[in-house]
Order: structure tokens, then sequence, then C-alpha cells
């Protein structure tokens, strides 16, 4: 099969930005979608042209490294599943694919499809964590953790961080990002201390950021690789109207206790 | 406990505050429609609701002042939200002009709700204050009597939704209100983390079906207006013996 | 010839460690904040060291290649850790632990550390479930575990199919909270491309950031690599794209030894290979084999049908039947061979030939489909969006494929190198796996060095040194390294050649494959030295690199890491050219057993099994670098087995 591809060709941060046409050469229907970029990349090399930068690593749908926002959705045209984790076979013969960065002013283009997704981890800094010192910790057994309680956070854990939730929210919130992560440890009865400081924490921290609010439309739930349920954003505006209630300081969660 | 100001600079808070007073908004939105739906019960039972609300004006303003608080706070905060969740997103996707997934509803929120506040001025000018020159009957409501000497409001329904334009544009803004609490209803319950562990469905079905009977309720009185609902009440006298039986 | 000094504690194997503990010279808590310390890499080993050294006190900063600490390749591991916590009531125990992993690694790795390993593992699963990872449970709440292969005992913990990345978000959470606070500077996208020694101490890091090409010096009182293994040297691999030896090698070229680098270990269950477009090779965790079985038709002429025509009768559950009491949970190394020997004999199945079936069938029918779902369930996805193929109905093919390296930088009981001041953690160093790595040790060794091990033996180092004598980053070892990366860059960038580092890679990697990998021989081996260095001077001449030096470029990133594969991948074959024995994932063709042998009369191994040689192998091989196109030289580490005796490693 062959395709044409639309990208966004970027020198950098600061330069604008314009699409560009690349026809590919014949391509196997079970090469994965960045297989495809490879191979468009190695000819527009040989013809010396700059290849077309686009992030990626394990390729194998658990880093989050990989971003893209293919045919206007990120991640591609499956549930639950990463670009990286998208292969060939889901595209019919000469179609035409547009390939877009994520776009959310929280997440600045640094080249092509290549964003920076730092903020998240400055949302992690500021509660992502259950304090608890090397060498402090009890026998593990003596936590009890009920199934579901345990099977409930791990679904929140899964989150691999990708940022398509924001790419897809119209509104660019990372609120689903957000609640996973709150979600996680304030299911677990080791995150409990924390839980107010934490919600309070993170959720200043991603306002800061620059990211939107939530208005409960879905696409990041519809987007997510992992397919992160909105469900945990319920759960963090609850967490977070309690610890209204309770008025704790918000910024003190961030860092921890040293 | 300071958690005002927190709440109000947080997305998450002020959408605490949009769902809040949307509520608030919501219920009234529903007694509004039980009082006015007395339209069909004839003249008495509303001219008579009517009197009661006016002449307990204690009781009135509070609910007055309260629900123009909250539509201002909602209004605001709405606005607020709406300005920053675009400048967070400046840049749509050439590959797919609509966010995935996305409802109309909710794309609309801010429009549909804007102008059901323009609405909402309209119909204060138009039924509470009064305005003459409002109302394209060419008669002042103010001035409607019924026999027991009460405001008559039933008189000033039928000849006001007898005017095609009045009851179009109100036509219109019951659709959009509907609109906008189909997928606001949801949204609320999302806002304040309320998720029944029993029927987690109940919010949408709440939102979908709350909002339909909102709207078939509210349109049912222009609509049985226009289409003759009580054109005699407002012809007579000479009243007709027919007609009086059918009202009582 | 460098001297290498294992600095093994005295005294009896149990209690080496806490005595080390105790006589290790500490720094007083007023005085840590003035120490420096540099660590590369925030995978399990580089996140919890980091998040550790700073709950210490000390001033540390964290450097990744990542846009975030959380995207380091340990997120990828599935199976499981493994720690001696016999929750099972099954017989574990830390001795077993350590038995297990010794022989394992077939008696090629260091009691002592090993001991070491075995006996913090249980504080590990502590330590990560008070951080909030979310290993499995039972119903009563506590926690659940599962088997892996190269052991009878039921000790490995799990979190779904996603165990690394669990571990890694929980080590990366502790990073945060400590950047937070600001005990931990975090430069991301950030690549050490050169190690600076002064005076013969490792004392800082030449780094270049990844978005701007700004080249950059740091300087520090000591200098911890935990980079991560050196697998994608045969491109084809289960690494991340990212994945690179260049932290280590270039430490190597400053004078660190580099220990077996030709121990490398091929996993046998991973997605076969479809064509040579493949970027990269998907791995289906171990843990699979513990409901899987593994089989090939008996007859070649069946290969072709589809695995359901083939009765039982006719299939060859050939693990189960060389190896009984082990049978689909045999190690990696014997598992990988045992597939190659059957595909070689023309019974392999798929298009290319190359792979075998791994059924599940008889899982489904003894727990139903719900518990394997549950169980396995993210795998089966994963394969079926690779191949398209709906494993619950018809029977996995895998095929071996390079997995991990045990090989690495040569470390002493302290976790530092030959080189004073560089502190090796993780799959970067050599330490623990000897010839061969068992399933679900490796994330226990990362969080082993770096939350407990490195912590309490980095200030024997520090406590010799003064930070007020810390040279400055001006100071000429900082200029001259500095300089060395600049010329790199420039020589790759103005080279005006026809080829993209990636068909180097490609080749190298075809090249190794064939000659340094699941078997090895002589003459191999020779040609494979002459054929690499042959493609390393034509990538000087003729390579392509794209783009400009100060600026975002993945082009030159790749190219440098290229260059590196090109040099290590000669040092592979070297080391497996001189190891004349077959020792765990090391198979020299000319040392296996044969039916005339003792050990397969008497039933311990088969033919075909690897045969070590102790006598005059039972070392590791630590290489130095020699300067630049001179051979490197060989150091040896003799090991000394106090505790258990080497004895054949038999699986039957
Ligand atoms: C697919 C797969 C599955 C696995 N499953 C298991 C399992 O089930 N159980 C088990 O025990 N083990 C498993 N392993 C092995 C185990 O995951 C790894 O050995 C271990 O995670 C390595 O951790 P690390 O911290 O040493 O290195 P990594 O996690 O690889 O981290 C390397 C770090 O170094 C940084 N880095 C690299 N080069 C540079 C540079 N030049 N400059 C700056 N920073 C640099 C990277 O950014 C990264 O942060 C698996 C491995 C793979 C590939
Ligand atoms: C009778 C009038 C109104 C009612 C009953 C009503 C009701 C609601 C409700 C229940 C919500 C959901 C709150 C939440 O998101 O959690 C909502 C949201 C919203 N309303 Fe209103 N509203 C009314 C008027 C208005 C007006 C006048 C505006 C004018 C701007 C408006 C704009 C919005 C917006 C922008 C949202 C946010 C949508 C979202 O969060 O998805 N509404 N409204
Ligand atoms: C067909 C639809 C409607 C009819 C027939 C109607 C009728 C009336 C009437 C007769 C009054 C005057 C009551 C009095 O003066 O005692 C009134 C007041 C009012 N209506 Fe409506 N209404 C309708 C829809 C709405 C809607 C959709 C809203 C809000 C979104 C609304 C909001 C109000 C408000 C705020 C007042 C003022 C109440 C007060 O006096 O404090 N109305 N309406
Ligand atoms: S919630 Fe889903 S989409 Fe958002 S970052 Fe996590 S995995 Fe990615
Ligand atoms: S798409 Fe955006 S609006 Fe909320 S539900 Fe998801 S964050
Ligand atoms: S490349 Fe790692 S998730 Fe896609």
């Amino acid at each position: 099969m062959k395709v044409t591809i639309k990208v966004w060709r970027q020198k950098n941060r600061g330069a604008p930005g314009a699409f560009q046409r690349y026809a590919t050469p014949e391509l196997n229907a079970n090469m994965s979608f960045l297989e495809m970029l490879d191979v468009v990349n190695e000819q527009l090399a040989q013809r010396g042209e700059e290849p077309i930068a686009f992030d990626h690593d394990c390729r194998e749908g658990i880093c989050g490294t990989c971003s893209l926002v293919i045919n206007g959705k990120p991640h591609g045209p499956h549930k639950g599943v990463a670009t990286c984790q998208t292969y060939m076979r889901s595209f019919h013969d000469g179609q035409e694919i547009v390939i877009e960065p994520f776009r959310a002013r929280a997440f600045p283009i640094i080249k092509d499809l290549v964003c920076d997704r730092k903020a998240f981890d400055r949302i992690q800094h500021a509660g992502g964590f259950i304090s608890v010192r090397t060498g402090s910790a009890p026998d593990a057994n003596s936590i009890l953790v009920p199934k579901p309680t345990s099977d409930l956070a791990m679904d929140a854990a899964q989150c691999i961080g990708c940022g398509a939730c924001v790419a897809a929210c119209k509104n660019a919130s990372a609120m689903l990002f957000v609640a996973a992560k709150v979600s996680h440890l304030n299911l677990l009865p080791q995150g409990q201390p924390e839980k107010e400081r934490r919600v309070k924490g993170m959720v200043a921290q991603m306002d800061q950021e620059g990211f939107g609010g939530c208005t409960v439309t879905g696409s990041c739930e519809a987007v997510c690789p992992k397919e992160i349920s909105l469900d945990f954003i319920t759960k963090m505006n609850r967490d977070y109207a309690v610890a209204l209630m309770k008025g704790e300081p918000a910024r003190a969660a961030a860092g921890g206790a040293g | 406990m300071n958690s005002i100001t927190p709440m109000w600079r947080s997305t998450v808070g002020k959408k605490i505050v949009m769902a809040l007073t949307g509520a608030a908004l919501f219920l009234f939105v529903i007694a509004h429609l039980l009082g006015n739906l007395q339209i069909f019960l004839g003249p008495e039972a509303l001219n008579r609701y009517g009197h009661f609300l006016q002449s307990n004006m204690e009781l009135v303003w509070p609910a007055r002042l309260g629900l123009l608080a909250c539509v201002v706070l909602h209004i605001v905060a709405a606005v607020q939200l709406s300005a920053a969740n675009k400048a967070a997103r400046p840049v749509g996707y050439e590959g797919n002009p609509h966010p995935v997934a996305t409802t109309y509803a909710s794309r609309t929120m801010l429009m549909s709700g804007l102008i059901i506040a323009a609405f909402i001025i309209y119909h204060l000018l138009h039924f509470t204050v009064l305005v003459k020159g409002l109302n394209f009957s060419g008669q002042d409501f103010a001035a409607f009597q019924d026999e027991k000497g009460r405001h008559d409001i039933y008189r000033m329904m039928i000849l006001g939704f007898q005017q095609p334009i009045v009851t179009i544009f109100y036509l219109v803004a019951m659709a959009l209100l509907c609109l906008h609490l189909s997928h606001g209803i949801y949204a609320m319950f999302q806002s304040l983390g309320l998720k029944p562990g029993c029927c987690p469905g109940f919010p949408r079905a709440l939102a979908k079906w709350g909002s339909i009977l909102i709207f078939c309720g509210y349109a049912a009185i222009p609509l049985a207006i226009l289409s003759g609902y009580g054109r005699e009440y407002v012809t007579a006298p000479p009243p007709d013996p027919t007609v009086g039986k059918e009202m009582k | 010839m460098a001297e290498l000094d294992a600095r093994i504690p005295p005294g009896p194997l149990g209690q080496k460690w806490e005595t080390h503990k105790f006589t290790t010279r500490l720094i007083n808590p007023a005085n840590k904040r003035k120490y420096k310390i540099i660590v590369i890499g925030a995978g399990l080993a580089g996140a919890s060291a980091s998040a550790t050294l700073a709950e210490l006190g000390y001033e540390v900063h964290n450097f990744v290649i990542h846009d975030s600490p959380r995207r380091a390749h340990s997120v990828a591991a599935q199976g499981g850790i493994n720690a001696a916590k016999n929750y099972q009531n099954d017989g574990d125990s830390v001795h077993r632990l350590f038995y297990d992993t010794i022989k394992g690694g077939d008696f090629r790795a260091r009691e002592a550390n090993v001991h070491r390993l075995a006996e913090v593992s249980v504080n590990i699963i502590d330590q990560c479930v008070a951080q909030g990872v979310p290993f499995a449970r039972e119903y009563g709440g506590l926690l659940d575990n599962r088997s892996f292969g190269g052991a009878q005992v039921s000790r490995t913990f799990y979190a779904r199919g996603q165990t690394g990345q669990q571990l890694l978000l929980g080590a990366y959470s502790a990073l945060c909270r400590n950047i937070g606070n600001g005990g931990v500077k975090s430069y991301t996208h950030a690549e050490m491309l050169d190690l600076v020694v002064a005076d013969g101490h490792a004392k800082g890091v030449i780094v270049r950031n990844l978005q701007t090409g700004e080249i950059t010096r740091h300087n520090a009182d000591a200098v911890v690599l935990a980079t991560g293994g050196y697998g994608n040297v045969y491109n084809l691999s289960t690494y991340a794209r990212q994945a690179n030896t260049t932290a280590i090698w270039r430490a190597y070229k400053r004078g660190a030894c580099f220990a077996n680098p030709c121990y490398t270990q091929i996993h046998p269950t991973c997605i076969p290979v479809s064509g040579d477009y493949q970027s990269k090779l998907t791995l289906m965790s171990e843990s699979l084999r513990n409901d899987g079985r593994v089989w090939v038709p008996k007859r070649k002429e069946d290969c072709a049908k589809k695995p359901a025509d083939i009765p039982e009768g006719d299939r060859d559950y050939y693990l189960e039947r060389m190896y009984t009491a082990f049978g689909n949970l045999a190690p990696r190394d014997i598992a990988s061979r045992a597939a190659k020997t059957v595909c070689d004999e023309g019974r392999g199945v798929g298009e290319t030939g190359l792979g075998v079936y791994l059924d599940f069938a008889e899982a489904i029918q003894r727990l139903g489909e719900p518990k394997v779902r549950e169980r396995y369930g993210n795998l089966f996805a994963m394969y079926h969006e690779i191949t398209n193929e709906d494993a619950y109905h018809t029977p996995m093919r895998i095929y071996p494929a390079v997995h991990y390296t045990m090989g690495g930088l040569w470390v002493d009981y302290n976790l530092m190198s030959n080189l004073p001041g560089l502190f090796v953690l993780g799959e970067a160093n050599f330490s623990d796996h000897g010839a061969n790595r068992l399933g679900a040790s490796a994330l226990m060794q990362g969080l082993a060095d770096g939350y407990f091990v490195l912590p309490a033996t980095i200030s024997g180092y520090l406590a010799t040194q003064n930070p007020a004598r810390r040279p400055a980053t001006d100071a000429d070892s900082f200029r001259l390294a500095e300089e060395n990366v600049q010329h790199l860059t420039r020589r790759m960038i103005e080279n005006k050649g026809q080829r993209t580092p990636a068909s180097f890679h490609k080749e190298l990697g075809r090249l190794l494959w064939d000659y340094c990998g699941m078997a090895r021989n002589q003459a191999g081996l020779e040609r494979g030295i002459e054929l690499i260095a042959a493609l390393r001077d034509e990538f000087w001449r003729n390579v392509k690199v794209s783009g400009e030096a100060g600026d975002w470029n993945q082009s030159l990133e790749q190219a440098g890491r290229v260059a590196d594969f090109l040099e290590l991948g000669e040092l592979m074959c070297r080391d497996a050219l001189h190891r004349e024995e077959s020792c765990g994932g090391h198979f020299r063709e000319e040392y296996q057993y044969t039916a005339a042998d003792e050990e397969t009369k008497k039933g311990l191994v088969n033919p075909g099994d690897v045969k070590r040689r102790d006598d005059p192998f039972a070392y590791v091989a630590a290489w130095e670098f020699a300067g630049e196109g001179r051979p490197p030289v060989l150091n040896k580490e003799p090991l000394v087995y106090e505790e258990v005796k080497m004895s054949t490693r038999s699986y039957k």
C-alpha cells in the first residue's frame, strides 16, 4: 500500500509552522504507524531534507512518549491504543493522513510534531507522591488493601502520562491526567494522610500551568490509550470539594516534607 | 475558614460554583414551570397563585435576590472559565473540526447560556416589569384586573402569547434552555463529584429526560395559546356558558 | 593494567552486608549538604538512588535523555519483581533466592553481591507498597504472587502486566517529592556525552541539551551512572528506541573497565520478526509461561498446517519433554536455545519458520477465559494489536529476541567502578546476574542498588573527598572533555556522506545477531570482528547526518549512539571469542554437552546444553580501553565461591 501524509513542520519553538505533503514509498500493512514515519524519514534524509521530528521510545504503548494527532484524533483511529501501537492496516491504500502535534498552550511545540510536556512533571512535584522515606516502611502485608480498592487504584495508576487527554480536550484541560494521578494515591490507605494537600496542590499547579478547566465533554476518555475513566474526574472533584471544606493550605503539598 | 478565594481562583472550584448556582436555577425553572402550568387550571387558579406571590413580597424578594445572585455568579463564572479554556487551546485541528466524541450541547454551553440570559431579561420586562411596548399586543398588561380585583395574569399570558413573534422567541429560548440543561445537569453531577454507586447512569438519564420534560412543559403554554386556548376568555364578554364549563 | 579490588567484606556470607554497613565511614548530616552528586538516569536504579540520596541530605543533580524521568525503559517491564518474602509459605528464603540467582547466572556472579541482593529484596517490597505501588492482591487484602522462570517457588510480586511501570512510577513519585522540595535538581532532555576525570577521580560530566543543542559542564564529588542496558546494539530488541550505551561507553573510554560485554540475554517469548522495516521487537512477558505451553509440530510437514489441525499426538511440547522438573518455566537462556534448536531442525512455525507456539488452550480449559483474561488481558490485547491474531482461540507465535545485557561496567562491592568516584547501578553495571539473569530479578536489582546499596556505600568514598576542593567547571579536565564532545559533534554534522545512521545500525545489528547472537563460534566471531571494524570505518567515511548541531536533532543523537554501538559491538565479539566455554547466555557451539558426556548419561543435562569450563574461566572479564585503534586490555577478577559449590546447572 501507499499513502500520502500531510504533516505539520515547524523549525523550532518560536518559528511559524505549516503543513507539508509527502508521498510514502510502498508500505507493508503490518508496519506500525511510526515505522511508516521511519521509512519516510529515511527517504527524506536520502534526499538531503530534514527528517520529520516526532517523539517515540518504547514503541509498545507504555512509556507515553509518542504523541501525534492522526486525522484529528490523538493516538489515531483506535480506542485504548497509543500511536506506537497503531498499524498501517488501519488505513487504506492511497489515503491522505493528516498528522499534527498535540495542541495546547501548556504543551509548547519544540519542533515539527514534538511538544514539551514538562508541565505534567511539575504537577507531580506538587503532590503526586506519598511521603515515605526510604527504609521507613512497615512490612508490606501489614497494610491490608481490599482487592477491589487496589484494582481501582491500579486502573487509575495505568495512566502513561502521554498528554493525549489534553490534546483532545477542547479546553486543553489536564483533568483526566491529574484525576488519574490523584485518584491512584487517594484511593489507597497509604495515601489517606496527604489526601487533601495532594488534591489541592496538584489542582493549583494544574491551573498555574495554563491548562483549561473541565466542561465534561469527554474527549479525553475517548482518546486515552489506557481508557482512564471519567469517573476519576468525578472522584477528584469530590476530593477537592472535601478539601475545600476542610480548608487545608493548598501549596503546602508542594514537595511534601523534607 | 477561608475556602472561598481558593475555590473561586481554581478552575475546579469555579465549576463547583457553576454547578451549585446552576442547580439552584434548575430548581427554580422546575418550580416556575409548575407555577405556570396552572394556566391549564383556568384563570382562578393562576391568578390566585400570582396574587399569593405578589402579596408576599417579604418572601418573594429574598428569592428574587437569591436568584439574581445565582444568575450573576453563574454567568460570571461561565464567561471567565470559557475565556480561560479558549486561551488554553488557541489552535484547533486540521484533521477534524470538532473535538473527538463531544456533543453539540457541550460545545455550545456558553452560547445557549447567553441567549437564555437575554431571554430572561426580555421575559422580566415582558411579564414582571410589564413594559407596555414589549408585549406587541398594544395593551397595558399592568392594567389587567380580574373580577376579584387581582392582577389578571391569565389574561396577560393569553394576550402575550397570541403574538406569534413573542411565542417564537419563547420557544427558541425554551429549546436552548433544554439544550443547555441536557448537558448542564449531567455536568453538574460530575462537577460536584456526585456519582450514585447504585445507578451510575442516573445523571445522564436525568439530564436527557429532565431537559426534554422541561421543554415540553414550558412549550405547551405558548403553543396551546397560539392554537386558540383561552381565546374566549380575552374576547368575552358576553360570557358563553359552554366555555365557562370548560374552564371550571 | 587496572587494578580490580572487589572489596568484598570479610566474615560469613550472611553477615557481610551488616558488617559492611557498620564499618563504612559515614558523613554527618550537617556536612551532607556540601556534597554534590550527579546521577545519570532515572530508571528504577537512577530514580530510587536520586530520591534516597536527596533524603539523606546530599545535593543531587539528575539527568535523563527523556522529556520526563518517568519514561525510562524500566516502565516497560511487565512480569514482576522477586523478593524472598515467603508469603506463600512454599519454602522460600533469602538463601533460596540467593542460590536460585547464583545458579540461574550459571555460577558467573559474585556470591557476596547476590546474597546482599536477596537480603534487601524484602525491604524493596515494603518500600514500594508504602509508596502506593498497587501490587496485585488477594481478596483478603494480602499481596499476591506468581512464579517465574528458574524458580520452584512463587516469589514474584506483580501489578497486572505493568509491574515495571508501577515500580517506576513509585520511584518517580519519590523523585518528584524531592524535586519539589529542592533536594534534587532535575535535568530532562539532557544527554551525558562524556565523563570528566580529574587526577584519577570521576568529577563531572559533559551534557548536551537535546532541545537546544547547548553543551554544558557539570561538576560533582561523585558521578553515578544508571543508564540501563546496551541491548540496542543489536538494533532489533525489546529495548526502547532511545536506549543506548553512550554514557557507559564514554566512561569506558575514560578508564572504567567493561565487564563481560558478551553476556547478553535472549528472551524466549517475544513476537517474531515480520519484516525488515521492523524497528523493535515486543516482549510477551515470561509470566505467560506460567499457564502457556510451548510446542512445535513433531514433523516438519505439519508446520504449514493450522495449529488447530495438528492433533495432540503430533505436537512436541519440547520444554516439558527436555526439562521435566521446570518444564515451560525453564530459564530463559535454555528456553531460547531450545526454540532455536527446534526451528533449526525445520520445525519452526509462521511464514518465516522462525517461531514456536505458546498455547493457552489448556489453561483456558482449566481456569476459564475470564481468569486468563484477568491475568494476561493486556498482553493478549498487545499481541492482537501487533499480529491481528486472537490468542484466546489460536496459540501465540513467539521467538527469542535480545532482551537484557548482564554485562556492563565493572563495579566493586560498593558499586564503584575501578575509576574512583564513578558508581554504576542497575542494568548498566555487571554485578549480580552472572552469565544469565532470571526473570523478575532486574527490577529487584535496580531498586536494591538505588534504594539500599548505593546510599549506604557512597559515604565511604565521599568521606575521603573534600567538597571544597571539587574541581571547578573551568578546569582543564572539563575544557578538554567538552572540546572532545564538540569535536565529535562537528565531525558527524560536517561529514558529507551517503548513508543514514539508521542504515548502519540495522547492518550492525544483523552482523551481531549472526555472529554474536544465540550461538557463537570462533570462526564466526573472528569474521564478526573484521566486518564490524570495516563497517565502523565506513561509518566515519560515509555517514550522513541532517540538521544542525544547535537544534533538536534526532539524526545527530542517533549517529552518536550508533558510533558507540559500532565500537561496543567489536568488544562484545572479542569477549565472546576469548571466553572459550559456554555459560548462561553465552553459548559457544564448540562447548556443549554431547550424549558421550558423564552428566548427560547421569541425566543432569541434555545433549546441546551449555558446557562450562570453570577451571580456566571462573572469572569476570573486565576489559580496559587502551586507546583508539589499540586492542583492549583484559583484566580478570577471579570468582571465589565460599558458600555454594559450582555445580552443573541442571533443570531436568
Ligand atoms: C520489555 C522489557 C521487559 C522487562 N521485564 C522485566 C521484568 O518483568 N522483571 C524484571 O525484573 N526485569 C525486566 N526487564 C529488565 C528491566 O526492566 C531493566 O533491566 C531495568 O528496568 C533497567 O533499569 P535501569 O534503571 O537500570 O535502566 P533504565 O530503566 O533503562 O533507565 C535508563 C535511564 O538512563 C537514562 N539515560 C540513558 N542514557 C543516557 C545518557 N547518555 N544521558 C543521560 N541519561 C541517559 C534514560 O533517560 C533513563 O532514565 C525488562 C526489560 C524489558 C526491555
Ligand atoms: C435558567 C438558567 C440556567 C440554568 C438552569 C443553568 C443550568 C446550568 C447547569 C446545571 C450547569 C452545569 C454546571 C456544571 O457545569 O457543573 C450549567 C453550566 C453552564 N451554564 Fe448554565 N444555566 C442557566 C443559565 C446560564 C446562563 C444565563 C449562562 C450564560 C453564560 C450559562 C452558561 C453556562 C455555562 C458556560 C456552563 C458550563 C458548561 C459546562 O460546564 O459544561 N448558563 N448551567
Ligand atoms: C412559557 C414559558 C414561561 C412563562 C409562561 C412564564 C411566565 C411568567 C410569568 C407570568 C411571570 C410573572 C409572575 C408574576 O409576576 O407573578 C414570570 C416571571 C418570571 N419568569 Fe417566567 N415564564 C416562562 C419561562 C421562564 C423561564 C424559562 C425562565 C428562566 C430561565 C423564567 C424566569 C422568570 C423569572 C426569573 C421571573 C420573575 C419571577 C419574580 O417575579 O421574581 N420564566 N414568568
Ligand atoms: S489520562 Fe490517558 S491520555 Fe491522559 S495522560 Fe494519562 S494515559 Fe495519557
Ligand atoms: S475532554 Fe476536557 S472537558 Fe473535561 S471531560 Fe475531558 S477534560
Ligand atoms: S512510544 Fe512509548 S507509548 Fe508510544
